[in-house]
């Protein structure tokens, strides 16, 4: 017997009695009466950052000064500086990008987390791999809370997401919390 | 070396036990605080403990869809009855890309599968990305705790790591600096590296995906950047459908360290382009564990570490004293299902007090089981001769009231009449505590005097 017949055989045997699955309607439900100030607050908490913009032109300029004139890479269809990248690219190739621009799907308000796919990230890599993150996200597209997120999203596409908040930290030496582990140094949330 | 062996060399320094079960209560405390922000928090963890039975109850299912469902989406999917098997699996996956050096980042499982340590038999070098691991493999010790693991170090003696391994200055001690210089260490490994192993938190059976949380991202630096990404995960950490990740995404960092989410959240379900992407589906004893009614229920661990953090005995032993993978109360009622000799000692590693339970996230009763196991273990012969002996002796007075009179009259008249027989090294009793005065009566006999009033 290979290995799979025989772990699924002694799962089998084992026989422990059915239990059901619990409803989580009641979840969905909950949550703060304002979710862009939720957000606003649990984001500045974990370390991010949250600048509202009125126009797709002052987000631009914003992201143009803080790319300090270094690389800067943007996968935002609607904003038209910064750098594209090819299809199907060494995803190493990024490892001196200073500052990243991609759009999120949506945000949680009770965790400051913004979903991301591969369709936005366009290498995967990238929102990892670049020293500063700017997300951009719609107002109207922040949630309450995590049942409310897993809800609108598309179990279907995407290879690859993730839910992002707040810039990558450690606090492994003696618990001093330190921004800038691996991933960003710092995360950037315009909400439009 | 037994627990209580292991903890009395911790507890040399007291200075250093203060500060790491002061350090680890913090923590508990952040947990709490979060928690205690959700007003739905005991229902999360109710749902989240009924997913687990759930689970558990339709395991073989739920993975025979997991491996349909990854399968169909270009991820290769392996089976391990045990950790020799799991760890000949990642060797010929590495051999066959002919891959020799390797980053990692943090899964327990590899760790109880002792996973570094055979592929460096083997020639191929693994560095380990999270920073408190690749602290402890610098110094060439296991991780202390399944979240935090060099929890038990001292930021001068990560300085001085450092100083040795990556060359940093000496007597820079500054956690900012120390993880900076980490960094940039730990990129050109990122960048260099063919193939990365990570672990999984959950995985999805409705959608064949895999998820696994980080703040570093270094599971992610090491996926996105490697040709060959293997995931290890145990059969227990899938779960039913994707909106179930709601569940346990809001209560796993909280119940960790206090945080409302990990940074990273990654969904992995296909492989990139041209990526090589395997999962490793192991067993190793945890259908032994699922077999048995009275344990089955730590199967659905989550592996948060919150019963560390608020275990009294972990926080004045350090995780080392368990001498397992996985330390603290969890660990304990785990382990000696891995091996009964070997881990006898854990389930008494214990005060039995209830904290753990109460924090657990997914509600298993780790107390209940430590006691069970106590019970277990002492039926099966693996208690010591001397406690065995002792438990005999008391049980042969404390069963005849004339005889536990007499022993008491005895023992009353010696400790008055000659104290110093019970203060000195060889009580146990007495190395950490006065010795009482005897009272004068016993409580029967005070009674009977008494009532006679």
């Amino acid at each position: 017997m290979n290995n799979r017949q025989a772990i699924l055989q002694r799962i089998r045997s084992a026989q422990v009695p059915a239990e059901g699955l619990p409803d989580l309607s009641m979840f969905s439900a909950s949550g703060a009466e304002s979710p862009v100030e939720q957000f606003k607050n649990t984001l500045a908490a974990i370390g991010g950052q949250v600048i509202e913009v009125a126009s797709m032109d002052v987000l631009e300029t914003l992201l143009a000064e803080k790319s300090e004139g270094k690389r800067w890479v943007n996968t935002c269809s609607f904003i038209q500086s910064g750098e594209r990248l090819p299809d199907n690219m060494n995803p190493t190739a990024l490892c001196d990008v200073f500052l990243a621009s991609m759009t999120g799907i949506l945000a949680v308000a009770e965790n400051g987390a913004v979903w991301v796919t591969e369709e936005q990230m366009k290498v995967r890599a990238l929102p990892f791999i670049c020293e500063h993150l700017a997300l951009v996200v719609e107002k109207k597209k922040i949630v309450a809370n995590m049942h409310a997120a897993y809800n609108l999203l598309d179990t279907t596409g995407d290879g690859f997401g993730a839910f992002i908040a707040g810039p990558s930290k450690t606090a492994d030496i003696e618990q001093s919390l330190v921004l800038g582990a691996h991933g960003s140094r710092t995360l950037t949330v315009f909400l439009v | 070396m037994s627990h209580a062996a292991l903890s009395k060399e911790f507890n040399a320094d007291p200075a250093r036990v203060d500060w790491h079960n002061k350090t680890l209560w913090w923590i508990r405390q952040k947990r709490d605080r979060a928690a205690q922000a959700l007003p739905e928090w005991e229902q999360l963890r109710e749902a989240a403990s009924q997913i687990k039975l759930n689970v558990l109850s339709n395991l073989a299912n739920y993975l025979e869809q997991l491996e349909q469902r990854a399968s169909h989406h270009g991820i290769k999917v392996h089976w391990a009855s045990d950790a020799e098997v799991h760890n000949r699996i990642v060797h010929t996956i590495l051999k066959d890309a002919g891959i020799d050096r390797i980053v990692k980042s943090k899964s327990m499982l590899t760790e109880e599968c002792h996973l570094n340590e055979y592929l460096e038999r083997n020639g191929i070098d693994v560095v380990d990305t999270d920073l408190g691991e690749r602290i402890v493999q610098l110094a060439k010790e296991p991780p202390s705790h399944i979240v935090l693991p060099c929890i038990h170090k001292k930021k001068e003696e990560i300085g001085a790591l450092f100083h040795e391994h990556l060359g940093t200055p000496e007597n820079n001690a500054d956690p900012q600096f120390l993880t900076e210089a980490a960094r940039q260490h730990l990129r050109e490994k990122f960048l260099t590296r063919k193939a990365a192993i990570t672990g999984v938190n959950f995985a999805v059976a409705e959608t064949g995906e895999l998820v696994v949380c980080t703040n570093e991202g270094n599971a992610d630096m090491g996926a996105h950047l490697a040709d060959v990404h293997i995931a290890c995960m145990g059969i227990e950490k899938i779960i039913p459908e994707r909106k179930h990740l709601a569940v346990f995404l809001r209560l796993l960092a909280r119940s960790a360290t206090g945080q409302p989410i990990t940074t990273y959240s990654s969904h992995f379900k296909k492989p990139r382009q041209g990526q090589q992407l395997h999962l490793i589906l192991v067993d190793n004893g945890r259908t032994r564990q699922l077999a048995q009614p009275d344990f089955r229920n730590s199967l659905k661990c989550i592996r948060c570490g919150a019963c560390f953090n608020t275990c009294p005995v972990y926080r004045r032993s350090g995780g080392h004293s368990y001498h397992t993978a996985i330390a603290g109360p969890i660990g304990s009622i785990l382990a000696p299902n891995l091996d009964r000799k070997a881990y006898a000692d854990l389930p008494f590693a214990s005060t039995l007090c209830g904290s753990c339970t109460h924090v657990c996230p997914v509600k298993i009763d780790i107390h209940q089981q430590l006691y069970q196991w106590r019970q277990v273990l002492m039926k099966e012969g693996f208690g010591t001769q001397a406690k065995t002996a002792q438990m005999k002796l008391m049980a042969a007075i404390l069963s005849q009231p004339k005889r536990m009179a007499r022993a008491g009259r005895w023992l009353r008249w010696w400790m008055s009449t000659m104290p110093v027989l019970f203060r000195h090294r060889l009580n146990p009793w007495y190395r950490h505590r006065e010795m009482p005065e005897a009272p004068a009566t016993s409580f029967k006999e005070w009674y009977a005097n008494n009532r006679k009033l």
